[in-house]
């Protein structure tokens, strides 16, 4: 059954828009869409290290994107620098570097295209059960840490007195987010992993009016986009991230007609 | 931990150093079971800063705080909440703890805000609002309220309501009561003692009672009179723009 490679990149979305569903509602409500953007640029780097080391690149993509996302804390400590310049820093310094040293590697055969935008072709068995297994880790500590997570969301101060640990919380979190991108590289391409996270919650937001509602039409939202991208890349052969992050427009830009009946049932 | 002799919490000289800037020092304040604290003081003074260190928000400080209740309910200042997240008030008042419906229900009527409970936080008013963060914090049977600024953001009659509804829950939840208030000369007429805060402690006393004073009733209305009073600040000491404090 694995045999088949659009098979094979059918499950691996799949798995992907199950983590991307939760954490992506989180990413807006938290308003961390550029900081997401930052770790999946530094993702490049993570890739790079990995050929360079022969590792494998989820874990390097992993541990590249929580050294940056440390590296970003201490920057806002011990700067005066507002929090966007410095994730505009981080973001575009790890893609340059990335790409400079990718061009050190030229002995080794490469597809930048691929790695940016994704590539159904480029999943193995492997990558499924790192995708699977590393996305079940991932809902699994969500799962532990929502309470205080959701309550500092709301309100951090709220969330400190009455004796949850918000910043213990928002460290796990940064780090889920540093392991979503890594499994998700292959499938989405680090240029539209935010996109991914994004898009399928904002048309979740359209739609529903509690949290527990945005965070399952956030996964529907993005099991239907990996479907429908994966199919029309297939047969169009485009590049599947751009395919899958359009086919979450369109679902998002169908989304808004319901937010028009909801205005018009008010008046 | 035990309550004795009704004393919830006890701040002795407490002082919090951020940045080398002192935000509060040599503050020392006691909320009684049953009896009512109202901080008051310019807008940095360190309100906000002294109600956290008696919850224990704030790590580092210096002097003794003695806490002998861990039954604290809070209403923190200028909470908003905005539109990325759709939030009912059914919601809300579990997002920290586990409340089975009935106990929901009983803190929002207590407050009067049981006609909400599946209204979107995002649609309320702000007199509505703090209804509903008072609901949330009154639901778990506190021993002290903590209210920062529970009136901002209401307008005049909506204030003495809501100062009416406090007084009321006090009475009801036999609990204390630290409360901030936004404004340097009125405050609750229920409150028992009064601190002028800034920086320090510059001076504390009893509210005056606005009820007797036919000038302030014709000020304020029959109503408003008996739900606030004036306080009359007795500063030994002035406060210069650079930070120096004179001598009277």
């Amino acid at each position: 059954m694995f045999d088949d490679f659009f098979i094979r990149a059918l499950i691996a979305g799949i798995g992907v828009a199950f983590v991307t569903g939760p954490l992506g509602c989180f990413v807006v409500w938290r308003r961390l869409s550029y900081f997401g953007d930052t770790l999946a640029h530094s993702a490049l780097l993570g890739v790079t290290m990995a050929l360079a080391f022969e590792i494998n690149i989820a874990i390097s993509i992993f541990i590249i994107s929580s050294v940056i996302a440390i590296i970003l804390v201490k920057l806002e400590k011990n700067t005066n620098l507002p929090g966007d310049a410095l994730l505009g820093l981080l973001a575009h310094s790890a893609l340059a570097v990335g790409l400079v040293v990718i061009g050190f590697l030229s002995f080794i055969r490469f597809d930048v295209m691929g790695l940016l935008f994704g590539d159904i072709l480029a999943v193995n068995v492997d990558d499924l059960i790192i995708i699977w297994g590393g996305g079940a880790i991932i809902l699994i500590v969500l799962k532990i840490i929502w309470k205080p997570l959701f309550a500092s969301t709301v309100n951090y101060e709220l969330a400190e007195a009455e004796g949850l640990n918000p910043d213990r919380a928002k460290a796990i979190f940064t780090i889920l987010m540093a392991a979503i991108i890594a499994i998700s590289i292959k499938i989405v391409g680090l240029l539209l992993i935010t996109g991914m996270l994004i898009i399928p919650t904002a048309m979740a937001r359209n739609i529903s009016d509690t949290p527990k509602k945005m965070v399952i039409f956030s996964i529907c939202g993005g099991l239907l986009s990996v479907i429908m991208g994966l199919f029309s890349s297939l047969q169009f052969n485009t590049p599947s991230g751009p395919s899958i992050i359009a086919a979450a427009l369109l679902l998002f830009v169908i989304s808004l007609f319901k937010i028009k009946q909801t205005i018009k049932l008010k008046n | 931990m035990t309550i004795e002799n009704n004393v919830l919490v006890k701040l002795t000289e407490v002082g919090l150093k951020q940045r080398n800037k002192w935000l509060v020092k040599g503050v020392s304040l006691i909320v009684e079971r049953r009896k009512i604290v109202t901080l008051i003081g310019p807008n940095g003074s360190g309100k906000s800063t002294t109600a956290k260190i008696a919850i224990g928000l704030h790590k580092n400080i210096e002097g003794n705080v003695e806490k002998f209740t861990d039954k604290i309910g809070y209403v923190p200042q200028k909470i908003s909440i905005d539109w990325t997240l759709p939030l009912k008030v059914s919601d809300f008042m579990v997002l920290t703890d586990e409340l089975d419906e009935e106990k929901i229900n009983e803190a929002l009527k207590l407050t009067g805000a049981d006609h909400l409970k599946n209204q979107n936080l995002g649609n309320l008013s702000g007199g509505e609002f703090q209804r509903v963060l008072l609901a949330r914090a009154v639901s778990k049977k506190p021993d002290l309220l903590v209210l920062d600024e529970p009136v901002q953001g209401v307008d005049f009659t909506g204030e003495i309501a809501l100062y009416k509804l406090i007084k009321e829950i006090a009475d009801k939840l036999n609990c204390g009561i630290l409360l901030i208030s936004h404004d340097l000369h009125t405050v609750m007429t229920a409150t028992d003692h009064v601190i002028c805060l800034n920086g320090h402690v510059c001076c504390s006393g009893t509210p005056k009672d606005v009820a007797m004073n036919n000038e302030y009733k014709l000020l304020f209305g029959e109503q408003a009179s008996q739900t606030l009073s004036i306080y009359e600040h007795k500063h030994d000491h002035v406060h210069s723009n650079d930070g120096d404090i004179k001598k009277n």
